[in-house]
């Protein structure tokens, strides 16, 4: 049985910027999920935003770890090779009433130590031609960013994990005991031993920090549907378009991704299953509107997608980061929703400079390396119009995904990985393999003969994502 | 860099017939650009009859009717390369192609005949509500693991729309051995073509509902049941309509549209089709580009796709040989009933006949189809039934049209 000094609950991004922060350090560390892929839920399903700040409210949790965490954005996402783009946001207002909000807000950035300015309509409409024309001023914020989030969990894992950090998957956690001077924590599976253990499990970090003691907080996940466009030559918008935030969240965002692709989203509304990830037409109707107020011309025809995700809202209404009540070996960081991603680096250097350091002794590893391997992907090359690694190395030549350019040289190579993909979507999410227009109708059937080799298994083995979800039944009679 | 008279971008049915029609017609240097293994397209994975009546006054399978292309390919010694994709294009007709043999490499192309198939669109496009579970699978798709690699995707399956590939599913599903419980469709009629109706649920017993549409996929990790409601006349679900049916597979039939993400990059100018938009030599508004087959306007019968590949064959031919006579445009224009026609645009001093395709907007039963141009009726049919699934294709005569002037328009009238 292998003893661990600290054990993470949870490998979304919050998780994910813990271990890799551990790592520099001469620990044994278990990073445990319940998902057949990290970062499979709540870090999965967003907004992708990296925010400026000027929105939580002075003193917070989450207007330090914010403003934090924004800054770091530019050097992890260079060592950790994610997109990752400084495109700004403006927070629009489109009628007479809502200047003073505007006001409001900027005065609220000023106390974060954000840099925003107050545009005027024109300024506005010169910086993003598609907006409402009656729009009344905006709010920019020139920090705010886009990030890949799909890799940039799936790559701060592989760095942990390159750097000794053990990754557990499909492991759901059932009890945490404490037995003398460690945790036994309890899987479906197995049993753990750990000095220290994260909880950073999300839409249930409430349930597991119930295991240990009782807590005085509670999540209760809020929904927010979305709608994915696909990436189009004529483009949408410039910048992350917010409109005035209100007590439900930021509100209803257009903003493109790391992909070129348009995200417009989310809805806000509270749900008692922490599991529920459908859609439903009425809530998307709202969507659509709400978002068509700000930019009328969204061309709702291009919808290639339409998803919805969960952010982990605690009845604190901020970020839960702190020892256990009775135990400081049993660390909670929960409710991290918006503006968790933005925050984690933040989080992820506060919880281990601040928290574990004072519980055990660590000294930092000579050969910690921040880098993950470089990624080569024929996207690149063709923004570059220069093909040279592709030539060289035939298999990137190959494409897989039409739509959006896959070739089997990266699938192999996310495969071939300390952090792998088991499922098409961990693929799809690692290569952008059936993200495009055709949603994987070319290349899925592709992607799992690739996934069966490569793990040696029958492609009905496959699955698409947890590891009940097969997506081929049974081999016909006379088949291959 | 390197340089070619005609590139072929697909080597399906369209691309195929495209090229063989230049070469017969003079072009030597030619080039297929095929991006799956072989050359033949979707009709690889279409073993089922029904290709070639028009064609070869025979019913073949996908297979054999695609051999006789290759066979011709072959014999005609047309270059092409399989594994190989077109990634970028110009205006000048600089395209970027990347092979699994040649790695990424440039060719400058004199023309270029655009051959490349539809999609189906997904469950994404029709924003399905409910789970985001596995076992929802586009019919193509499904059809693709059965037929090339040998796996069923489900044992209870139910079929939303009843396009033509959904009904064949219906059929080749039940034959090995899965149980297709229905097919669900949200208009009040099938956007199939009948004879498939007949031959791939009625003769297997599976209903066909109308009106009905997925107003619920429920299944936590694999789809466990679907919910269906019944739609009024704006699409909108009824309550108190829902039938709850327990199935590990939904598999979507819900319509194909051409795949032009290449024409994005020259800003070429698309029609209602959602194609491009072409000339009587289907060539596109951007001079010695064409396009043919189901990157054009998705058909429901190969044989139709091969004939709109000679077309664009023969028009690519008379550019690069510097035949191809442009003048007066006359601008064609769908009315009354019609969803759409091809071409979009005739130039009149070619001295050709045109052949005008287009589809009903609903099934139309005693009309009359009408081409007029400027007031002035050009040519009357009179058409006993016109249904969406079947596109229909009338001929004006090089005659006829001497008397069209700038614009010509077609309609339905009822009698």
């Amino acid at each position: 049985m292998e003893r661990f000094d600290v054990l993470i609950i949870g490998a979304g991004v919050t998780g994910a910027m813990i271990a890799r922060n551990l790592a520099k350090y001469d620990v044994k560390v278990a990073l445990l999920d319940k998902e057949n892929d990290v970062g499979n839920l709540t870090s999965n399903a967003n907004s992708a935003i990296i925010h400026s700040g000027y929105d939580p409210l002075p003193g917070t949790n989450k207007a330090k770890f914010n403003v934090l965490g924004n800054k770091m954005f530019d050097e992890i996402c260079e060592d950790l090779d994610v997109n990752f783009y400084r495109v700004g946001s403006l927070t629009v207002a489109l009628y007479d009433e809502q200047l003073p909000l505007l006001k409001e807000l900027a005065e609220r950035s000023k106390q974060n130590g954000v840099e925003v300015k107050l545009l005027s309509a024109e300024e506005v409409k010169k910086m993003e031609p598609n907006i409402n024309p009656n729009v009344k001023g905006a709010l920019f914020a020139p920090t705010a960013g886009i990030v890949d989030v799909f890799n940039f969990v799936v790559h701060a894992v592989e760095n942990a994990v390159d750097n000794g950090v053990k990754l557990f998957l499909n492991e759901e956690v059932t009890s945490i005991v404490k037995e003398g001077e460690y945790y036994k924590v309890k899987t479906q599976k197995e049993e753990f031993y750990s000095k220290v253990v994260i909880n950073a499990a999300g839409c249930y970090a409430d349930k597991i920090a119930s295991m240990v003691e009782p807590i005085d907080w509670k999540i209760t996940p809020r929904k927010g549907e979305y709608f994915v466009l696909d990436h189009y030559k004529e483009g949408l918008v410039n910048h992350v378009i917010f409109p005035l935030p209100s007590e439900k969240g930021k509100g209803i965002l257009v903003t493109m991704t790391t992909s070129g692709n348009y995200l417009v989203g989310p809805s806000s509304e509270l749900t008692d299953e922490k599991d529920d990830y459908r859609t439903d037409p009425p809530t998307l109707k709202n969507v659509r509107a709400q978002a068509s107020e700000m930019v009328p011309s969204i061309p709702f025809n291009q919808v290639i997608r339409v998803f919805a995700g969960n952010r982990p809202t605690c009845t604190r209404h901020d970020f839960v980061i702190e020892y256990s009540k009775k135990d400081k070996n049993f660390i909670n960081v929960g409710g991290i929703e918006s503006p968790g991603f933005v925050s984690s680096p933040a989080i992820g250097e506060y919880v281990v400079e601040q928290l574990v350091k004072p519980i055990l002794s660590m000294k930092e590893k000579a050969n910690y390396n921040p880098k993950v391997r470089k990624y080569h992907r024929l996207y690149n090359e063709m923004r570059e119009d220069n093909y040279k690694f592709s030539n060289e190395h035939l298999n990137y030549s190959e494409i897989i995904c039409n739509c959006e350019k896959v070739t089997l040289g990266e699938i192999l190579d996310v495969l071939s990985r300390s952090n792998p993909p088991h499922s098409v979507k961990a693929l799809k999410r690692r290569t952008r393999a059936g993200f495009g227009k055709c949603q994987g109708g070319f290349c899925q059937p592709r992607v799992v003969l690739i996934l069966a080799k490569y793990y040696g298994v029958s492609p009905l083995e496959i699955n698409y994502d947890g590891e009940f979800s097969p997506i081929l039944l049974e081999k016909i009679k006379g088949g291959r | 860099m390197r340089t070619v008279d005609l590139l072929v971008i697909g080597g399906g049915s369209a691309g195929m017939a495209a090229a063989i029609q230049a070469k017969k017609e003079g072009i030597n240097d030619i080039l297929i650009v095929e991006r799956d293994e072989n050359l033949g397209g979707i009709l690889n994975q279409c073993i089922h009859n029904g290709f070639g009546l028009t064609e070869f006054k025979e019913e073949l399978s996908g297979p054999e009717y695609l051999a006789r292309f290759v066979s011709q390919v072959e014999e005609l010694k047309i270059p092409y390369m399989t594994s190989s994709m077109v990634i970028d294009m110009t205006r000048e007709k600089i395209v970027t192609i990347s092979s699994k043999k040649e790695g990424v490499f440039k060719i400058k192309a004199k023309a270029i005949v655009m051959a490349t198939g539809c999609y189906e669109r997904g469950a994404g496009a029709i924003q399905i509500p409910g789970d985001r579970c596995s076992g929802i699978i586009t019919a193509g798709t499904a059809q693709k693991y059965l037929n090339i690699h040998g796996y069923l995707c489900g044992k209870r399956v139910v079929i939303l729309g009843s396009g033509d590939i959904g009904l064949i599913m219906a059929r080749r599903l039940t034959l090995e051995g899965a149980k297709v419980i229905c097919v669900s469709e949200i208009m009040p009629y099938s956007n199939g073509l009948n004879r498939n109706i007949a031959q791939c649920l009625n003769d297997y017993n599976i209903p066909l509902y109308l009106s009905r549409s997925v107003s619920k996929v429920i299944g936590k990790d694999r789809l466990e049941k679907v919910i269906l409601s019944a739609v009024d006349e704006k699409m909108q679900f009824i309550p108190g309509t829902e039938m709850e049916i327990e199935c590990d597979t939904l598999i979507l039939s819900v319509g194909l549209i051409p795949y032009i993400s290449l024409l994005d990059y020259i800003d070429c100018p698309t029609s209602s089709t959602k194609g491009a938009k072409v000339n009587e030599h289907m060539e596109t508004m951007i001079e010695g580009i064409f396009s043919a087959g189901n990157c054009l306007h998705v058909h429901d019968v190969v044989d139709f796709v091969t004939d709109e590949g000679r077309l664009a064959g023969h028009g690519a031919a008379e550019y690069l040989k510097g035949e191809f006579k442009r003048g007066e445009k006359i601008v064609v224009t769908p009315k009354d009933g019609i969803s759409y026609v091809v071409p979009q645009e005739i130039n009149k001093d070619n001295e050709e006949d045109v052949t005008f395709k287009f589809r009903v907007r609903k099934p139309v039963k005693d009309v009359n189809l009408i081409i007029e141009s400027n007031g002035e009726l050009v040519a009357k049919m009179f058409k006993p039934v016109l249904i969406p699934s079947e596109m229909v294709m009338v001929k004006l005569s090089k005659d006829k049209l001497a008397n069209v002037d700038k614009e010509v328009s077609l309609r339905l009238e009822e009698r």
